[in-house]
Order: structure tokens, then C-alpha cells, then sequence
């Protein structure tokens, strides 16, 4: 299995969502070849209506001609049948269910907390900086906990819970460097500060998660708008 | 086995506590329930899930877990004897994982809205649960075995078996049909088969009681939704 043709395995998605970053990410820690076919943003091709037609969104992984849609179901996917590679989720139950935890709360609460900060204005800017904030410290608890000391959630590599948050925090990165806001305060959460350098730099997420710079024309358009 | 300490915190009427505890049952697992009044909570469910405030809460030898679906795999993980939850084939254990997720979020937070609402809130919420309860009935129909799980329950019987149970009861409550046996006739059929089991059907809150507090809850949450 480790060795699939790369027409085995595409990747359909769009290169900012950091959803669709989750997945490369861990086809790259894989060493999973994988054909990345680019949805254009604001319409849905009939691949992705055919392989995703419950929520219709990307990213969705196609292997063999099977179809698998929503993000983190995907990823776990992928260690599952690359199991001869470097393995996403820990093998203690325990540590599993911690990195699903607050990987679903990254899903559940921190993203929807990020959305749109970057376009708010006055009142209801400062509501969205305290609600991710607040989201922040706790991820940095979490951090502090998983990561005993090591550069990474998953340890001494990068595993489940780094590839759930890392894109958002990427993202977020570069939402600081535009000005007006510090989101990712060196103060308040050290280690997460270093720990999105670190996992911006691993060879499996350099050229999945573009440069600042990239992000920044991206962030810069959205606000034209 | 060596003796180990395995406590649930849950609610007598949350479908998300019983499906815990039907994992538990299934597998023979002791544990000790801890009844928590969701409504006036205690000082050691703000401890125990500080996060999300909620039940049910697992405490394995003192590891404390939170979110019903990562507490059955936690459960299927630590636990290997039969009936083993997930599929075996990472294909089908991705397929149980997104249709869990499928009928958490669409079908569930649809339904019990319509139950709550009225008027033209209502028949959005109405005409959502009803496409995604057609979803869910393709599905069925597809799988075309005694359970989801195959000859035995598995984990997106525990995650759907809410369906079974208490929308027949939000449906009630709600003046509202959503899963019309004429119309889902696999879902209908399933649903029977699933409240025979004789794990399950010992382990259903009763219904008179739960009419009682979905009407009060409708009451609350009317003026809300």
C-alpha cells in the first residue's frame, strides 16, 4: 500500500483552506504521491459533487476510487492505511483520545472563533480577539500537557493534533502581521509561539502552508473585499 | 482482568451519556454512574470537562476523557473484546466515522430545532431533518444487515441509536414527523431491530418521562431558538 501509483490518490481542495492543508500535510508524512486537483473558489466541480454530495465541501480524498470527505476523518484514514509509515495518532488510547479531543475542539470552537476576525471592525473586532484569545490559553495548556517539553503535540514528530491546528495557527500568523491585533502572543502562549514556527518549517508542511507573504495577499484581498 | 475504575458522569435523558453507556454494557465493563444535574452542575463537572462543561465524562483510572464519539473509541481501543465497535477496514471505519457525524449534525441539530421552533423557523428545521433523514435512509438501505455494525452493534449503531428513541419522542413533542416509516422504511426497520437488543432495551430512559421534560424543554428553548 505504501507504494500506490500517484493516480491511486487525489486530493480534491483548494491550497488556502487550511482543511485541505490537514490532508496533504499528512499524505507528506506519509510519503503518499497524490495528484492535487484544485477546486476554483466560489464554484463546485461534478467530481466534488459526485465524491462529496452530503456536505459538498473539500477537501475529499479519492483513493482507489473511493471517496472520503471531512477533513480529520481523512487524516485518521490516512494513517490507518499508510501504517507501515510514521504514525499520525499516538498508539495509547489515552493520548488518542486527548489529540481527538481537542482536535474536534479546534473543529468545533476555536475555528469558528477565528472566522472573519480579520475584516472586523471596532466592537465586534475586540469580541473576536478575547473569544480567540481565550481559545488560545487553552490550547497552550493543552500543548504544555502533550507536548512534555517536546517541540511537538504528537512529540519529537508531528501527529494528529499538530495537523488539525497548525493550518489554523499558520493562518493566524499571518492575520497578526497585518497589524492591529497579536493573537499570538509570546506572553501568553510561549509555546505555541514557538511550536507554529516549528511545524511551519517541517518538511512535511513547507510548501503545503505557503509563505507569509503569500497568506498576507491572500488576507489583504479578502479585506479589499 | 485487574479491578479498574471506570466512572461516567452523565444525564438520565442525554442521548450522548447512553450511548457511553451502551459501549460500556456491550462489553461488559463496570463502572460507576454519576448523575449530573446538567442544570445546576456540579463543582466536579466543571473540574472534570472545564471546557465544554458537559457530560458525559469517562474517568478510566483516573484519566479523565470528554465527547461521546472519542469515548467510544476510547472505549473500543481499551476494551478489545467483542463486540469490537468499529470496522476493521479503515474504509468503513471512515464511513462510520462521517455518517455519525452526518446524523450528529445535520439530522440531530436539525430535528431538535423544529421540535423547539414554530412557524417558518420550524419548517426550514423541519425540511433539513427530513433531507438529511433521506440520507441516512440511502445508507441504510445500502448497508442491508441486521446492524450497522454487521451481525453485531457496533459504533454507528451507539452513535445513531438516538434516532430509535428520541426522535420518535422530539417528533411527538414537536407535532412534527420526520422519519415517516412509509417513506423510511430501512430506518424504520433498523430502528426496531436496534430497541430489541436486549442490552439496549434495558438501558432506555422512560419515555413518559422523557415526554415531560422535551415539552419543558420546548417551553425554555422556544422563546430562544
Amino acid at each position: 500500500m505504501a507504494n500506490s501509483s500517484c493516480s491511486d490518490v487525489k486530493v480534491l481542495g483548494a491550497w488556502p483552506s487550511p482543511f485541505v492543508m490537514r490532508v496533504r500535510i499528512a499524505l507528506n508524512i506519509k510519503s503518499v504521491k497524490y495528484e492535487f486537483l484544485e477546486e476554483t473558489i466560489g464554484s463546485k466541480s461534478q467530481l466534488l459533487l459526485q465524491s462529496n454530495p452530503v456536505y459538498k465541501k473539500i477537501p475529499v480524498l479519492i483513493h482507489g476510487g473511493k471517496s472520503i470527505s471531512e477533513s480529520l476523518i481523512i487524516v485518521q484514514y490516512i494513517d490507518e492505511v499508510w501504517s507501515s509509515g510514521p504514525s499520525i495518532l499516538p498508539s495509547d488510547p489515552y493520548d488518542r483520545a486527548i489529540e481527538r479531543f481537542w482536535a474536534a475542539y479546534v473543529d468545533d470552537k476555536f475555528f469558528p472563533s477565528m472566522q472573519l476576525i480579520n475584516t472586523a471592525q471596532g466592537e465586534e473586532k475586540a469580541a473576536k480577539v478575547e473569544q480567540v484569545t481565550e481559545g488560545l490559553v487553552l490550547l497552550e495548556e493543552a500543548f504544555q500537557k502533550s507536548s512534555k517539553g517536546k517541540a511537538f503535540f504528537g512529540g519529537d514528530r508531528i501527529g494528529f493534533l499538530d495537523i488539525a491546528l497548525g493550518p489554523m495557527l499558520g493562518w493566524l500568523r499571518a492575520i497578526d502581521k497585518m497589524g492591529g491585533v497579536k493573537l499570538l502572543d509570546e506572553v501568553k502562549t510561549p509555546g505555541l509561539v514557538q511550536w507554529v514556527e516549528s511545524f511551519c518549517a517541517d518538511g512535511a508542511v513547507k510548501g503545503v502552508i505557503p509563505d507569509i507573504e503569500k497568506l498576507l495577499e491572500i488576507l489583504e484581498k479578502m479585506k479589499g473585499n | 482482568m485487574a479491578s479498574q475504575e471506570v466512572k461516567l458522569l452523565g444525564f438520565w435523558v442525554s442521548p450522548f451519556s447512553i450511548r457511553v453507556e451502551w459501549a460500556l454494557k456491550l462489553k461488559g465493563v463496570d463502572y460507576e454512574y454519576i448523575e449530573e444535574d446538567i442544570f445546576n452542575k456540579s463543582s466536579r463537572l466543571l473540574e472534570l470537562n472545564p471546557v465544554h462543561k458537559k457530560v458525559p465524562v469517562l474517568v478510566h483510572d483516573g484519566k479523565v476523557m470528554a465527547e461521546s464519539f472519542i469515548l467510544l473509541e476510547y472505549i473500543d481501543e481499551t476494551w478489545k473484546q467483542d463486540p469490537l465497535l468499529l470496522p476493521q477496514d479503515p474504509y468503513e471505519r471512515s464511513k462510520a466515522r462521517f455518517w455519525a457525524r452526518v446524523a450528529e449534525e445535520k439530522l440531530l441539530e436539525y430535528s431538535f430545532t423544529a421540535m423547539c421552533t414554530h412557524g417558518e423557523k420550524k419548517e426550514q428545521a423541519l425540511k433539513s431533518a427530513v433531507e438529511a433523514a433521506e440520507k441516512i435512509e440511502e445508507e441504510m438501505k445500502r448497508n442491508n444487515k441486521k446492524f450497522l455494525g454487521g451481525e453485531s452493534i457496533g459504533y454507528l449503531d451507539l452513535a445513531m441509536g438516538w434516532i430509535a428513541y428520541w426522535l420518535p419522542v422530539w417528533e411527538e413533542v414537536g407535532s412534527m414527523q420526520i422519519v415517516d416509516p412509509s417513506q423510511f422504511p430501512a430506518t424504520t426497520a433498523w430502528s426496531k431491530r436496534f430497541l430489541d437488543h436486549p442490552v439496549i432495551k434495558q438501558n432506555l430512559p422512560p419515555r413518559d418521562k422523557m415526554l415531560v421534560y422535551f415539552h419543558e424543554r420546548r417551553k425554555i428553548l422556544g422563546g430562544l431558538v
